[in-house]
């Protein structure tokens, strides 16, 4: 993963709540094998919407989403994360994000900002009142920064620290290898175990 | 003697299997006894391990299987949708290349993932269990710390059997008091998401307690536990008991003679020890529980079926106003309606959350000898092939078809729809799945979440109903 620092971008009003990732990314997209290429699934059903905002320049090219509380509960779908990511989103900003998918982009590089409801209402207004204004996510100073806007938002330390450093968490894990060997010999042999099949 | 640590369930089950500490705001990294694999959330973790040169540390704890992309007919025909047909023969070719036991379509123990794990006897009390799905907290109620995880975590528990993961905040839902007739889990874990909201339980596992829990079969604390997601809760579980233990005895992967002895008395060390707290109590009284209903576009917008569809301008919160707006928009609902009123399309009986062999009993109980209402289409999808099996060998797929209803094969179905089982846009649904999301069930598709009680009597009428609408429609003929 490429280390991030700050990410710059035009902000993007999405006035919802409870966006789940049954609408972030529809089912019929998640047949695919592949780990990118679905810019053209992120919010298909509401992108059929004249009205939507992703169809009005300049939010097609945002790259920073502020959405209402409660973006991305739902399914783990990881795709939600990998669709908002190569639409060109770098952040979210939300009062509050569903746990899973606030993991997952956590290990995706996409960074989620949480800050209050009343700043997310003033961040729209700032963005509603200058469409294309630029939103900057200041994971190193750990602030939410557009025109008047300037305030801290929150992201627990280890997930920024990962994202700074760009790290791969299987390759951290593995540093432990002896530890995990050592608990495996003190694993209760009647835990389950799928291998060999048994059957009725 | 007073207990001078007491510890809850979620907190002994963290404790025994912590591979690691983690200092100084690091997660912990715990060990993971069960893995659950299926076609959908796998193929780009298999593809990591290839990129990486890196293998399935322990293929012996991973199980796979077929479920949200398989056809519930004509099983015996190739796939007839290419995506769906190359996503399972991806999953084919990597459980064959890694070495993980897999169970195809065809085969007996073939089936949703939630429903397959406990039936093997893999889950059990005291042991953590992912999958790349979200209701993975299903298996909690067996007392096991269960949760959905990502595609990037799936790579990893493939890659090393542990999972990097910060502890989660404990709460107590008790619900004391018995159920009234007609009232399921399912109307349980609906009034509870009603109640403290589809973000009320972000960064818990949930532990439900107290009478009207323990009263509940296996199944029925599965259908709780599988919703707690729901409620924003990553996991949802349920201290083991003797109810627990009578289901896992003789199941295949059980325990087994003296393994099982030493097994039972390890599980009986397990439930929530008097004086722990909690971070968070909620308490739900059973008595006065009716059967519950969504009305609009999330899982918290419901209500008591005998209720109304609510007035959006009524709500206090903005943004939970502007959200019931939109729902009643998109299920083209008014204000006031009476849910009963509400005429459905199709009853849809099956999902993770009730296709066990309970819910089908239940279901069938209330539709035996009934005829179906005309306009009304019924699809009932066990949840295993092992299910539709054990429900044919009690003639409830007679009862099904015998009242105009479609007895299919095992798979997620119509819950999500990535297989043709799909409402038309504008169609509606009762749906004894999980959510009720915008375009959940089929583009356009309008969803009602119900009980497998609610479904049945809804399939008899035509619009949604608990059994006590027939017999007091019998009484006034």
């Amino acid at each position: 993963m490429d280390k991030i620092s700050r990410i710059i971008g035009v902000g993007v009003p999405l006035r919802r709540s409870n966006v789940d990732t049954d609408q972030i990314i529809p089912a019929e997209y998640l047949k695919r094998v592949t780990k990118t290429g679905y810019e053209d699934a992120l919010f298909a059903a509401w992108r059929d919407d004249p009205n939507f905002v992703l169809n009005h320049p300049p939010f097609d090219k945002g790259g920073v989403l502020v959405a209402g509380p409660d973006f991305g509960t739902g399914s783990s779908r990881e795709h939600a994360v990998w669709a908002l990511r190569d639409y060109g989103f770098n952040a979210v900003i939300s009062s509050r994000f569903g746990d899973i998918f606030r993991s997952n982009a956590g290990k995706q590089g996409l960074v989620t900002a949480v800050v209050e409801d009343e700043i997310v209402e003033r961040i729209w207004g700032q963005i509603e009142e200058q469409p294309g204004v630029q939103v900057v996510v200041d994971l190193k100073a750990r602030e939410v920064r557009c025109d008047s806007v300037n305030t801290k938002f929150q992201i627990d330390d280890y997930t920024r620290w990962r994202l700074m450093e760009g790290l791969d968490d299987i390759a951290i894990t593995l540093k432990k290898s002896d530890e995990i060997e050592s608990f495996e010999k003190s694993r209760y042999r009647w835990r389950p175990t799928t291998l060999p099949a048994r059957s009725e | 003697m007073k207990n001078p640590n007491p510890r809850t369930l979620a907190e002994k089950l963290w404790a025994d299997h912590l591979v690691s500490k983690g200092a100084d705001g690091e997660p912990d990294l715990i060990y993971i006894d069960l893995h659950l694999v299926h076609e959908v959330t796998s193929p780009q973790a298999f593809d990591g391990l290839r990129v990486s040169g890196r293998n399935v540390r322990r293929p012996d704890l991973t199980i796979a299987t077929e479920d949200h992309n398989t056809p519930t007919i004509d099983i015996e025909k190739p796939i007839a949708e290419p995506t769906s047909r190359i996503q399972i023969e991806t999953l084919r070719k990597n459980a064959a290349e890694f070495g993980i036991r897999l169970h195809s379509l065809g085969d007996i123990e073939q089936g949703i993932v939630h429903v397959v794990g406990p039936q093997l006897g893999l889950t059990m009390p005291g042991i953590t269990v992912v999958c790349g799905d979200s209701h993975t907290s299903t298996h909690g109620a067996f007392g096991s710390m269960a949760f959905g995880i990502g595609t990037s975590e799936v790579e990893h528990v493939l890659a090393t059997q542990t999972l990097p993961v910060k502890p989660f905040k404990t709460m107590a839902v008790n619900v004391e008091g018995e159920l009234g007739e007609g009232v399921t889990a399912k109307d349980i874990i609906l009034a509870v998401i009603a109640e403290i909201g589809t973000g009320g339980g972000q960064g818990f596992v949930i532990e439900y307690r107290g009478s009207a829990i323990r009263s509940l079969s296996m199944d029925g604390r599965m259908t709780i536990c599988n919703m707690s997601i729901e409620a924003g809760a990553r996991a949802g579980m349920v201290a083991p008991d003797e109810t627990t233990f009578q289901y896992l005895k003789g199941k295949p992967h059980a325990p087994r003679g003296k393994d099982w002895q030493e097994a039972l008395a390890y599980w009986k060390t397990l439930p929530t020890d008097n004086g722990a707290q909690y971070d968070a109590e909620v308490f739900i009284n059973g008595s006065e529980l009716e059967p519950f209903v969504t009305w609009g576009t999330n899982p918290g917008q419901g209500v008591p079926l005998g209720g109304e569809v609510p007035d959006p301008s009524l709500i206090l919160d903005p943004n939970e106003r502007a959200a019931a707006l939109r729902a009643l928009d998109y299920m083209d609902l008014a204000p006031g309606t009476r849910m009963k009123d509400i005429p459905v399309d199709t009853v849809f009986m099956g999902s993770c959350t009730n296709s066990r062999l309970d819910d089908l009993r239940l279901f069938a109980s209330i539709i035996k000898g009934q005829k179906k209402a005309d306009d009304v289409r019924l699809m009932v999808v066990p949840g295993s092939a092992r299910v539709r099996l054990e429900a044919e060998s009690e003639g409830i797929d007679k009862i099904v078809k015998d009242f105009g209803g479609e007895w299919r094969f095992a798979g997620c179905s119509m819950c999500l729809g990535m297989n043709p089982d799909q409402l038309g846009p504008g169609e509606r649904a009762a749906s004894t799945s999980n959510r009720n999301f915008e375009g959940r069930q089929g583009k356009g598709a309008r969803t009602h979440l119900v009980s497998p009680v609610v479904a049945a009597a809804t399939a008899i009428r035509g619009t949604l109903s608990s059994p006590k609408d027939l017999t007091s429609e019998s009484e006034e003929s």
